[in-house]
This record gives C-alpha cells, sequence and structure tokens, in this order.
C-alpha cells in the first residue's frame, strides 16, 4: 500500500533495458562462441594459411553439415572448431526466442493481460515453427 | 583463395552489409547473398542459410541499441510479430509449392512499388487522421528523442489492422525467401500505420529477428548452414551493425529515406533481374 505505483509495477523503461541486456547478453555470448569457434579451426589446420584447395573443402562441399544438436554437442566435446562456431549459431538462433519468453513473464509482472496474450502466441507460433523445423 | 583469405574478405563485406542494413532497417541478406555467390563462388544454398544467420546478427545487434534509447516501439513490435510469425510459417511451407523463380519476380515488383510509394511519401504533408479506438486500446502510440532537431517526438499510431495483414505479407516472404523482409516491413509501418521513419527502422530491427529465427531452425534442419561461412559473416555484420545503429540517430530523417528509396531500387533490379534469368 506504502509503496509507490512505479515500484509495484515497473516501469516501461525497465522492460526496455531488460530486452536490451537481453539481446546483448545473446549476441555477446555468441560472438566469443563463433569466434572461438574458427580460431580453434585454423590452429587445428594451419595448412588453411596458404592452401588454396583446402577452401573447396569447406565452402563448396556438397556434403550436409552438422544439423542435429546433438551431432553438435559431440563436435564441441571432440573439441571440434567447425562445432563450436556451430554452437555460437544456435545461440545466435535462440537470442530472439528467449527475448520473446523474457517478454511474456515482463508484462506478467505487469499485469499487462493484452500484452501476455499477445506475446505469448508469438511465443507459441515461434517454438512450433523450430520444432517442426527440427523434427524434420 | 586461401581460406584465410577467404574469411577476411567475407568479414570485410559482411561489415559493410551490417552498417547499411542497421541504418536501413534491412537484414543485410540482400547485400551478403549476390556477394557471396556471385564475387565468391560459394553454393547459393550455403549462402542462404548464412544469410539467414547475418538477418538474425543485425537485428539483435542494432536492435539492442534501439530499444535501450526507446527508438523501437517495443508494443508494436509484439503486436505486428504476431503476423510476422504466422506468414513465416505459411511462407516456409509454401516455399516447398511455388517456383522460386516466381518468388522473386514477386518480391521484386513489390520493393519496386514500395521505392515509388516512399519517394511520394517524401513531399506527403502529415496525415490527420486520428490514432482510432484499436491503437488506443493496445496502447500502441509512443514518443521517441530525435537526436537530429533535439526534440521529443511524439507519435499516434494508425491503421494497426492494415499494419498486421501487411506483416503477414512480410513474413510470408521471409519464410518462402530466407531474407529478414525489413525492406517490407519498414514501409509496412512508415507508409501503412504512420510512424515515423527512424521508429520504423528500429522496430524493424527488433522484429526481424524473431521472423528470421523461426526460418533458422528450417535451415539448420536441412543442413544448409556452413559454420565456416555462416560464422564469419555473423561477426561481420554483427559489427556493421553496431557500428550503423550509432550512426542512424545523427543521420537526418528525409536523407534516411532518400537513401532507402536508392537501396529499394537497386534490390528491386536485382530480385526481378534473377527471376527472369
Amino acid at each position: 500500500m506504502g509503496a509507490p505505483p512505479s515500484r509495484r509495477r515497473p516501469a516501461a523503461g525497465n522492460i526496455e533495458r531488460l530486452i536490451s541486456l537481453t539481446l546483448r547478453t545473446g549476441v555477446l555470448l555468441s560472438v566469443a562462441v563463433m569466434f572461438a569457434g574458427i580460431a580453434v579451426t585454423f590452429a587445428h589446420h594451419p595448412d588453411y594459411f596458404h592452401s588454396r584447395p583446402a577452401l573447396g573443402e569447406l565452402t563448396q562441399s556438397r556434403e550436409i553439415f552438422a544439423n542435429t544438436t546433438g551431432a553438435v554437442a559431440r563436435g564441441v566435446r571432440e573439441m571440434r572448431g567447425q562445432s563450436i562456431a556451430m554452437l555460437g549459431i544456435l545461440l545466435l538462433i535462440a537470442t530472439p526466442v528467449v527475448r520473446v519468453a523474457i517478454s511474456v513473464v515482463l508484462f506478467a509482472v505487469q499485469r499487462d493481460r493484452r500484452y501476455v496474450l499477445i506475446t505469448a502466441v508469438v511465443l507459441a507460433l515461434l517454438l512450433t515453427s523450430l520444432m517442426s523445423g527440427l523434427g524434420e | 583463395m586461401t581460406p584465410l583469405l577467404f574469411v577476411l574478405i567475407v568479414v570485410g563485406i559482411s561489415f559493410v552489409a551490417g552498417f547499411l542494413g542497421a541504418l536501413l532497417g534491412l537484414g543485410g541478406g540482400l547485400i551478403v547473398v549476390p556477394v557471396l555467390t556471385l564475387l565468391l563462388h560459394v553454393d547459393i544454398r550455403l549462402a542462404i542459410g548464412a544469410s539467414i544467420i547475418s538477418v538474425i546478427a543485425t537485428s539483435s545487434g542494432a536492435a539492442a541499441a534501439y530499444v535501450r534509447e526507446h527508438l523501437a516501439n517495443i508494443r508494436v513490435a509484439m503486436f505486428l510479430e504476431l503476423g510476422t510469425a504466422s506468414g513465416a510459417i505459411v511462407g516456409a511451407y509454401l516455399a516447398g509449392l511455388v517456383h522460386p523463380r516466381w518468388l522473386y519476380i514477386l518480391f521484386g515488383a513489390m520493393l519496386g512499388y514500395s521505392a515509388v510509394a516512399m519517394l511520394r511519401g517524401i513531399h506527403a504533408t502529415p496525415s490527420d487522421e486520428p490514432p482510432g479506438a484499436l491503437s488506443d486500446w493496445l496502447r500502441l502510440n509512443g514518443a521517441y528523442f530525435d537526436h537530429a532537431t533535439g526534440e521529443r517526438v511524439e507519435y499516434p499510431v494508425r491503421r494497426p489492422l492494415l499494419g498486421l495483414g501487411m506483416m503477414f505479407g512480410a513474413g510470408t516472404v521471409s519464410g518462402l525467401l530466407g531474407v529478414g523482409s525489413g525492406a517490407l516491413k519498414v514501409p509496412a509501418m512508415d507508409l501503412g500505420m504512420g510512424l515515423p521513419m527512424k521508429v520504423s527502422t528500429a522496430t524493424s530491427n527488433l522484429m526481424i529477428g524473431v521472423t528470421a529465427a523461426a526460418s533458422a531452425g528450417l535451415y539448420f534442419a536441412r543442413g544448409q548452414i556452413d559454420p565456416f561461412i555462416a560464422a564469419p559473416v555473423a561477426l561481420g555484420v554483427l559489427a556493421g551493425a553496431l557500428l550503423g545503429s550509432r550512426a542512424l540517430k545523427h543521420v537526418s530523417s528525409e536523407r534516411l529515406r532518400r537513401l532507402f528509396v536508392v537501396v529499394l531500387v537497386i534490390v528491386s533490379v536485382h530480385m526481378i533481374w534473377k527471376g527472369v534469368l
């Protein structure tokens, strides 16, 4: 009762700061992991610094790259540079999804039912799409 | 070309794409794909896979700054993401049914139309049309601080349902072509809903990430994401987007709008050319 309204309901500015923080954290984390992945790739393959044919295997290959989270996790455990870079990419893909998920919680805390509903529907659509993609 | 040189060139090109993308509300993918395929002879499927990752990178990198500076309208973004997310799912489904040639031509034509509409908009007087009951109910109307003029600008949001419909279209294109389709999102808000250009650009950047994340899952599952290409593209684009988002507040809306029209025309010709070829 005694607390000012701004204490009970987080101001819109707080929501914006948290969303900004989520995006920045996800981006910084994925940058660090992707950079490490590329660095490890070059460390394991010194010929990449001067060999021309090596590029063909990396960019023209018709083989399918790691396309399950399990394959990426195995590669990371074996310290494979490309798998580490892929982990960074997966973190980047997850960033907007986490942003929407956090928004649902923030609007709920604000008791903004309209936006809890809107954001929850967006999250459901996003997860449905991701799941159907990973399930192919 | 050695792998080292390849990585350095890809990072450099992606940096430029990210900078322009952040300034214009584009994902940068429309610049990255032609350069990767035409200049560096990368497999188109892998180039598109890298593009969709760069789209998420641009969006998140630029949006973090825009949201903090209250330039992006979070409520408008959340409301319109209903349209882009469902559109992206429909688009991803349609992708298997329609020949890509027609999609390129259709997209190019839409971009050309947007450019013409935008050019006309430069000389248009602001509409006096009231925001309407739905905008009030959703509390979409907002305000931002314009660094170029040093004034706080309050703006009403008009025709939210028209915007939602246009976003469904933008989401469908995004799911079909693997692009962020910021080139469609910005006109939808700027021309369709009467938002200030800077707010449209910033809000578009915030929304693009969600749309692209939905398609990225599919590209990953299809094995179209080569980490050796996608990671340097994402790193370059992120650095460029960071710089671009800082430059945005110092550029005047009018100049930005003209620059945007030029980019729309170039991309439009590129898309139609690709479809006809």
